[in-house]
């Protein structure tokens, strides 16, 4: 069904850093970040995995050696078989791999992706910015030490402000699904379009 | 708009047989009718040709991928709900599937066919919305109308098995929530009979509709290589004559044991996309149908499976046992053994994929949720230029995406 056992044996000869990995369904490699796209090509050329499925970051978690890994999935639209290739960041600092841009133009978006989520720059992409958070976000939120609750941030609409003269009020992080402290904030607090009522839970309503 | 914005002296231009032009560039959406939710397109226009098109995503972000690693396995099964919302069901069980490849786990062959069925219905569903949505979009609102009426006995159904009709949260790590109601098959099945002939009568209203086709034919070109190269999937991949389906390709679920034909399109134009969606829903009730017919018996969860799979409720309630075993899948979530999976299933819109790494216990390390929207949409600066404004919409609505999926 798969040429799969034949293409690990042969990259593995091939390049001298190309170790097995792990794995539980599919067959899958761990490639240095030099010769992450000499093996990709490989892949796609003469062992036929023609459709790039998923790039996805990996965060290890902070003090972890590597910390960071990228992750792509293969598929190959004739043998209907996947292959992992997986490629550790040097720098935990700056991660930063080649971009499969080049071979793939599915690549764009999901590097895009993983450069947003976990901040590893893929050199030699064309246009690596942001793509889920906007433009100017400061943090990278799928990473380990990115609080679930969020980080309260500047919005980007400092401009957009400015120009109609509307006074729009973010809505307040603490009080979603995940922060709420029962006893702590009350919903009249929590909730800043209730601020306005002359009565509360806890101010009776004025002539009542 | 600048006050100072004046149209250029165009008499004395044209006199001189000359034009200035300009280009302008325009949002589209988030909030416009045609971009089915909160999709963006910042485009660039020369006239009524678009020579730059650049999609803004993100506006639906919920940061599903966090909270997965946040939570055990089962506690996520109501966020693939929310990824492609119009057909949770099939998220659920492509979800579900993903999880217990990790745990080696086999499911009973009943709940196996629970899940094809479902799916199945979901995928009809989801397709009776994106042609009903699709042929507003090209100004057939009557489309709409024929579309939503079965829609809405697809979710009597739904209601009546996961008692929600459209956050069904229907799967669990190992089975399904409950088995089906009585004479829930029956009624399946009585809505499969009364559908096919509806279904023709809908699709004839656009077929050989004339204004339907040219707004459709010709329109959103995608070259099989490119299908290919953009990593499309699913009626998008196929409409442009790549005959990939996963359900007949890397069948889950007991998928090998239905026949059913794969479409697939000649131009890969936003007609034959159309085409590829009306001919799914014919062989979608195929396999309904089958699995209706050859419905095994037995559970509908994996029983062995006792670190994952909770157990029935009357034995929690009497059994000292089951009442531990149940606190700790509840409380800790179902154990899983470390490593990682990548599982991806045929989903409505194309592959859903789902990259699971795990450490051990019950809750991911990393979840990455491949969604079909958010591949299928990666084409459109390449497919937009040189479009027209009103065939964005056309091949926006050929595409069929869903941006709840597409942002996570």
């Amino acid at each position: 069904m798969s040429p799969s056992p034949d293409a690990v044996a042969a990259l593995k000869g091939g390049w001298a850093g190309v170790t097995d990995r792990a794995s539980l369904d599919h067959p899958a490699l761990n490639v240095p970040a030099s010769d992450l796209i000499a093996v990709l090509r490989e892949l796609k050329a003469r062992h036929a995995f023609d459709m790039l499925a998923d790039v996805s970051g990996v965060d290890w978690g902070v003090g972890a050696k590597p910390r960071f890994t990228v992750v792509y999935h293969l598929y190959s639209t004739t043998d209907h078989g996947y292959f992992r290739v997986a490629v550790d960041c040097a720098d935990d600092a700056a991660p930063e791999v080649p971009s499969a841009t080049g071979l793939w133009p599915a690549a764009d978006w999901h590097e895009r992706e993983a450069y947003d989520m976990f901040g590893i720059r893929f050199s030699g992409h064309p246009d690596l910015r942001r793509i889920l958070m906007w433009d100017g976000y400061p943090h990278f939120p799928l990473r380990k030490d990115f609080p679930l609750a969020g980080i309260e941030t500047a919005l980007p609409d400092a401009e957009v402000v400015a120009e109609t003269k509307t006074n729009a009020i973010a809505a307040p992080m603490a009080g979603g699904p995940f922060v709420a402290e029962p006893g702590q904030i009350n919903m009249t607090e929590a909730e800043p379009r209730a601020k306005d009522e002359s009565w509360s839970e806890r101010r009776p309503k004025p002539g009542a | 708009m600048p006050s100072e914005f004046a149209f250029p002296d165009s008499a004395a231009k044209a006199a001189r047989g000359e034009f200035e032009t300009e280009k302008m560039s325009i949002s589209m959406g988030p909030s416009h009718p045609s971009t089915h939710g909160v999709l963006r397109l910042q485009m660039e226009l020369d006239g009524e040709i678009v020579t730059k098109a650049d999609p803004v995503i993100g506006y639906l972000h919920r940061g599903d991928e966090k909270i997965a690693e946040n939570m055990t396995y089962n506690q996520f099964v109501p966020y693939t709900d929310r990824l492609d919302y119009l057909a949770p069901l099939a998220n659920n069980m492509a979800y579900a599937i993903a999880v217990e490849k990790l745990a080696k786990l086999e499911v009973p062959p009943r709940c196996q066919a629970i899940r094809v069925i479902t799916a199945e219905m979901a995928r009809i569903s989801a397709h009776l919305l994106g042609l009903g949505a699709f042929g507003i979009d090209v100004g057939a609102w009557t489309v709409f109308l024929y579309s939503f009426t079965e829609r809405e006995k697809l979710y009597k159904l739904f209601e009546e098995l996961t008692g929600a009709r459209f956050t069904t949260s229907y799967t669990r790590i190992g089975g399904v929530a409950r088995d089906v109601p009585d004479g829930w098959l029956e009624r399946v099945d009585a809505f499969c009979v009364q559908f096919l002939p509806q279904l023709e009568e809908t699709l004839s209203l656009l077929t050989r509709n004339k204004i339907f086709l040219d707004r459709t034919e010709g329109i959103g070109v995608i070259s099989k290589e490119d299908a290919i190269a953009y990593g499309l999937s699913g009626p998008n991949l196929r409409g442009s004559g790549v005959g990939l389906d996963l359900r007949k390709d890397k069948p889950y679920s007991g998928y090998e044991q239905y026949e059913f034909d794969v479409p697939v399109g000649g131009r890969g134009d936003a007609f034959d996309r159309y085409l590829v969606r009306g001919e799914e829903m014919r062989q979608s009730t195929r396999i309904l149908r089958q699995a209706i017919a050859k419905f095994p018996s037995g559970k509908w969860y994996a029983e062995d499976a006792r670190r994952i799979v909770a157990p029935p409720k009357d034995k929690v309630l009497t059994s000292m046992e089951e009442l531990i075993q149940n606190f700790m899948i509840v409380t800790e979530g179902p154990q899983m053994p470390p490593g990682e999976v990548y599982f991806e299933a045929e989903n409505p819109k194309g592959t859903l994929g789902f990259y699971v790494i795990s450490k051990g216990g019950g809750v991911p390390w990393r979840l990455k949720i491949r969604a079909p929207s958010f591949c299928n949409l990666s084409i459109l600066p390449k497919v937009c230029v040189g479009a027209m404004v009103s065939d964005v919409v056309s091949i926006l609505g050929s595409l069929d995406f869903v941006m709840g999926e597409c942002d996570r």
